[in-house]
């Protein structure tokens, strides 16, 4: 894939509703499930515990209702993803089709992990989320917009400026969110500093 | 912005330069790995062709899905088998240094500071948010994703973004029997399980100062549990004598080192972009009643009553009581649990363990109790100090090491809607491998004298 394959200047969807705050990885990817060696079945753990009780679908989980089936925005609260630095959450959502997270603020590790794989997560206000929710509940086919060149969330007429790391946004914009491609071009500085570090020649 | 603290200092001597995202590029001094956040990035590796270009900076150990029962090969559980064989195969193709059983196997963050590779000034990363344990040395550590783990094997660096730093003044003196797990859980009480998101925590202050190692990293293990990726102590004599002698730790230039050390340090005139200050004086024991660890409460306080709450911060309250089967406003000491874990990357080193041993001496435990050892040097230490015995003779499991019931991707599980009174560090739903199960965590004195009670106990009667 070129860097021009990756680039993400705007996403388009609907999204999913799930804004409580605090939101841990071990929700979204129950640890039971990281037993194997690749993230390709993740997609169909995601939420797995909070989806399926007692073996049976619990139907008002927004991601099994089918009024949310295809969206591929999710809007979460404050500190989403916190807890384990497990990938597979992630690339649970990931699978799952979801290419864009809009919350209240992220967890750290986690906000790196979403960049690493090019879904993009912005943050909003509080009071934002809610209206976006309370929208989206009232119409599931609410077009979401989420323009990384303007940093503005738009739908139904509404224009809501969000933000991300400049870095990030900068990754998105001109396709270098996997960034080995990116890490591999100073190889003299990465020299440079290796040589410097003196505790690397501790006997 | 911070200035001259140990943060900038190291941060500074790792930076290789500005992406042209804007991001900074910075190289790894130490990368350690376990087999459930690597197997992937090795993947990437192979896919794209590229080599492992620091091996000798890099260790790996199998911890998460290792059994604690019997260790004989192939394991029973076919994929904790197969992810122990794949970790096995690929450190044996990039020629990683490997901890397996029988050589320093143990939980990644009770063996890699044991075996004396972590150091001050080290910019060390792992796919493991509870990384930011060893920043108990003065080192700057976080937990990365796999991708990230790709990047690092691949080039040494990564891509990340700066910090800012809050100091955390701990003050007073710490009452008989409140250990360095209640200090980080009313850090968290009071600042919440967001609080740290942006920070890196530098713990200071007369109690941190006082502190061993290992209860140092105890209370950086928990940072991440605040929201903040790193924390740190600055190191001092106590950092260099428990390095000293260490199997991996600096031997000819050792006091080449400690001066290198002792320059990483936060200087006296370091500024920081928060300060906080806590006295932990009138502190007792901690549990938690929720389901995050900021939801905690002193062991002689009552669950807090919904009036007490408002808003959003309510429905949270109301599900976590809802979840965990407790009423607001009754005493959490008298709570009834099944099943008492003590070990984990938290609290499964020496000393948690005699603090365990010594509630439990010439006692009877009540409900099943595992003791799990963080490593196998642990293991033998204590087996040396006869603490199993104690374990054996009042009827706890004295198991091998590994992560065990912390988050039971082994066979270590809670059942149905169990109750654990856990020395472990994340009380989430469902976290000890039952959808249901429910967890309150503590240090291991108030793990042990739950564990003779088989309800949740203030320790201070039986030191």
């Amino acid at each position: 894939m070129s860097a021009n394959d990756s680039v993400i200047e705007k996403v388009t969807g609907r999204a999913i509703p799930k804004p409580a705050n605090d939101q841990n990885t071990d929700d979204i990817m129950p640890a039971r499930f990281m037993k194997e060696i690749t993230f390709a079945n993740m997609g169909k753990y995601a939420y797995f515990d909070e989806r399926v009780k007692e073996g049976k679908e619990v139907a008002e989980h927004p991601f099994n209702d089918p009024s949310y089936k295809g969206a591929n925005i999710l809007v979460a609260g404050a500190n989403y993803g916190c807890g384990s630095s497990r990938e597979h959450a992630p690339q649970a959502l990931y699978r799952f089709g979801l290419r864009v997270i809009i919350a209240e603020s992220f967890a750290e590790i986690f906000a790196g992990n979403c960049a690493s794989l090019g879904i993009v997560g912005v943050t909003i206000p509080a009071g934002e989320i809610a209206t976006l929710v309370e929208s989206v509940k009232k119409n599931p086919n609410t077009a979401v917009i989420v323009d990384l060149k303007e940093k503005k969330v738009k739908y139904a007429g509404k224009e809501i400026s969000c933000e991300l790391l400049e870095g990030r946004r900068q990754s998105f914009l001109n396709g270098t969110w996997d960034a080995l491609t990116i890490l591999q071009m100073n190889k003299s500085g990465i020299k440079k500093v290796e040589q410097k570090l003196e505790y690397l020649k501790f006997k | 912005m911070s200035k001259n603290t140990l943060y900038d200092k190291v941060w500074g001597a790792h930076v290789v330069g500005t992406l042209p995202t804007g991001q900074i590029q910075i190289f790894v001094g130490r990368h350690l790995m376990h087999e459930v956040t690597s197997p992937q990035a090795f993947e990437m590796l192979r896919d794209r062709k590229l080599k492992a270009v620091h091996p000798e900076l890099t260790t790996a150990v199998v911890d998460h899905v290792i059994p604690t029962d019997i260790l004989a090969r192939p394991f029973k559980d076919v994929q904790a088998e197969v992810m122990t064989a794949e970790l096995e195969k690929n450190v044996k193709e990039c020629n990683i240094e490997y901890c397996g059983a029988g050589n320093s196997q143990g939980v990644c963050h009770v063996t890699f500071p044991e075996q004396g590779i972590i150091w001050p000034g080290q910019l060390v990363v792992c796919g493991d948010s509870h990384t930011c344990t060893y920043g108990a040395f003065g080192a700057l550590a976080f937990g990365i994703g796999t991708t990230q783990v790709s990047h690092v094997l691949a080039t040494q660096t990564m891509a990340m973004d700066k910090l800012k730093v809050r100091r955390i003044n701990v003050t007073g003196k710490l009452a008989k029997g409140v250990t360095a797990k209640d200090v980080a859980l009313h850090i968290i009480r009071k600042l919440g399980v967001k609080g740290g998101v942006g920070y890196a925590y530098e713990f200071g202050g007369e109690v941190v100062n006082k502190m061993s190692m290992e209860e140092r990293m105890t209370l950086c293990n928990l940072a991440v549990e605040g929201g903040a990726r790193s924390g740190y102590v600055n190191p001092d004599q106590i950092t260099f004598d428990y390095l000293k002698g260490k199997k991996k730790a600096p031997k000819e230039d050792f006091e080449k080192a400690v001066a290198y050390w002792k320059s990483v340090a936060s200087s006296s005139d370091a500024e920081f972009d928060d300060v906080v200050e806590m006295n932990v004086s009138s502190l007792e024991s901690m549990v938690t009643w929720g389901v995050n660890p900021e939801q905690g409460i002193g062991v002689g306080e009552s669950v807090p009553s919904l009036e007490k709450f408002s808003g959003k911060e309510k429905e949270e309250a109301e599900d976590a009581l809802k979840y965990m089967g407790l009423e607001g406003g009754k005493n959490i000491a008298g709570t009834k649990v099944d099943v008492v874990f003590i070990g984990s990357c938290t609290n499964g080193r020496l000393s948690d363990l005699k603090a365990a041993a010594e509630v439990l001496k010439g006692k009877k435990v009540s409900v099943r109790t595992l003791v799990v050892p963080g490593s196998e040097l642990v293991k033998k230490e204590a087996e040396v100090l006869g603490l199993d015995k104690i374990f054996k003779e009042a009827g706890a499991e004295w198991r091998f090491a590994g992560c065990s019931m912390c988050l039971a991707m082994n066979p270590d599980k809670l059942v149905g809607s169990q109750r654990s009174a856990s020395t472990s560090n994340r009380n989430f739903k469902g976290r000890q491998g039952s959808p249901t199960g429910r967890t309150h965590l503590m240090s291991p004195y108030t793990a042990a004298a739950t564990a003779i009670e088989g309800k949740i106990a203030d320790p201070r009667k039986y030191l």
